[in-house]
């Protein structure tokens, strides 16, 4: 921290940097270890390291000097080379380009017919590094568009049919008849119960026969507590039909689907 | 159900069925809505009015590649971000660069858009766009190996919000890219930033196992 907090006033020199005095802050990149690899990951390949260089250097890309260029960019791969990075072999194969560009330009033209413009070693680079800018810039733009599931939702109401199949209407109705005819079903085989549901059942017959007592009629619909859970009407169901077989109630329903209203059989009401 | 007579109760049945579906729906297919036979115009017209009457409201109307669909407005995206678990998806520098050579370039083969990153592709670039449906293999250059030619597809220019590619943002002016600008400084801000950091948290510079200073 000294190194960025302490004013020039108090210390001659910043750091020393192999022997020499480090006056000021080097305006280039220093590289620490660690920081390396963060580095590495925020550039997408030699081209985008290299525009990198060019664009922080204000470099003219039409006029790159190559010899500047190509020592940044080998510091670079050497630094990714010592810290034991898996040095991506893009990385070597540009250094050996530009390298190579560098030489064409060291040496002589040979005199040549005029055949047009003699072509500059660099512009196969050029025309590289600004393609690849140019869709460097396109994909920042297009992230920036609006992009459904991360900026936006689609809106849809969900319709039910989506989900499942459509299914015929059941009315309560229906299953009430469906329900009464396996129960009628279930008499005609049902001989022999369990004991113990007998006497539950038995126990159920009473308190119906006790609801029925005073008053005439009773909706069907009434004499089942529904909070009581499914066992219960079961066994509700079955005493009604057991009070049924036993002629101690009388059902009655004054067309087909309406109300069931159930009352005492006038047998059981000359008993009680 | 009374069979609709004024634009308000056409309106009200576009708005409906394009509520119910799930996907963008064609001019022609909403034609199917009506016994009428309207033509283009006037359905686009009427499209036209209803998102309108959403102007002002969180969800709004948008003409995409494939039809019309009503969409969030992204401006409430942060509020419904709170109702979820999972960030939004956020792509890769690499899959946006890949994307975007598909969808300026295309069609493309993997080798072009290596030609122009300079560094390879792998394979999950291209799987995490095709599994988006935004691109697709709609054919093979005749070239050895007959390398499959990638290109955008209509999802990708619905889940942008476009209707053709024609309304991509333009390329940049390759022209005015020669010159160095304040523009370009600031896609590479990022990097410098991370610089700075390096910089304040180096050690002694002349430590024995310093990695060497870069040139100047």
């Amino acid at each position: 921290m000294t190194m960025t907090t302490a004013s020039p006033e108090h210390v001659e020199h910043l750091a020393k940097v192999y022997g020499e005095p480090l006056i000021e802050l080097p305006r280039d990149l220093y590289i620490p270890p660690g920081a390396l690899e963060v580095i590495l990951e925020s550039f997408e390949g030699p081209l985008d390291l290299l525009l990198y260089l060019i664009r922080k250097a204000n470099i003219d890309v039409l006029d790159i000097p190559m010899a500047a260029l190509t020592g940044q960019y080998l510091v670079y791969v050497e630094a990714m080379r010592q810290s034991n990075l898996e040095l991506a072999a893009e990385y070597l194969l540009m250094a050996a380009m530009l390298i190579e560009i560098k030489a064409r330009m060291l040496l002589p033209r040979p005199p040549r017919v005029q055949e047009g413009e003699a072509e500059d070693p660099r512009a196969e680079l050029v025309r590289r590094l600004l393609e690849y800018e140019q869709m460097k810039a396109a994909a920042a733009k297009l992230d920036a568009c609006p992009q459904a599931l991360r900026d936006y939702e689609w809106v849809s109401v969900r319709l039910a049919d989506e989900l499942a199949q459509r299914q015929p209407q059941v009315s309560l109705q229906d299953l009430r008849s469906a329900w009464l005819q396996l129960m009628k079903q279930a008499r005609m085989t049902q001989h022999h119960k369990i004991k113990r549901e007998e006497l539950s059942v038995r126990e159920h017959m009473s308190l119906i026969l006790r609801r029925l007592q005073p008053s005439n009629f009773v909706a069907f619909d009434a004499l089942f507590d529904v909070a009581s859970g499914l066992p219960t009407l079961v066994v509700s169901f079955l005493a009604m039909l057991e009070l049924v077989r036993e002629g101690l109630v009388d059902i009655t329903q004054s067309a087909a689907l309406a109300p069931i209203y159930i009352k005492l059989s006038d047998a059981s009401a000359l008993h009680t | 159900m009374l069979p609709p007579y004024t634009p308000e109760d056409y309106k009200r049945v576009l708005e409906t069925a394009l509520l119910a579906a799930s996907e963008p729906l064609p001019l022609a297919e909403l034609k199917r809505l009506f016994d009428e036979e309207f033509d283009d115009d006037t359905l686009r017209s009427l499209l036209a009015d209803l998102r309108t009457d959403w102007a002002d409201r969180g969800v709004e109307l948008a003409q995409l590649a494939s039809g019309w669909r009503f969409h969030t407005r992204a401006e409430y995206q942060p509020y419904l971000e709170r109702l979820k678990n999972e960030r939004p998806p956020k792509y890769s520098r690499a899959v946006m660069e890949t994307l975007a050579i598909i969808a300026y370039r295309q069609p493309v083969t993997r080798g072009d858009i290596e030609d122009i990153r300079g560094v390879a592709v792998s394979p999950n670039i291209l799987k995490t766009l095709e599994s988006r449906g935004w691109i697709d293999a709609v054919g093979h250059r005749d070239a050895p190996g007959r390398p499959a030619l990638y290109a955008t597809t209509r999802a990708f220019l619905d889940d942008l919000g476009l209707r053709a590619l024609s309304e991509l943002p333009p390329l940049a002016d390759l022209e005015r890219m020669v010159d160095a600008t304040d523009e370009h400084r600031g896609i590479t801000l990022a990097t410098a930033t991370v610089d700075a950091e390096a910089v304040s948290a180096a050690p002694m510079l002349d430590s024995a196992d310093a990695p060497p200073a870069p040139a100047q």
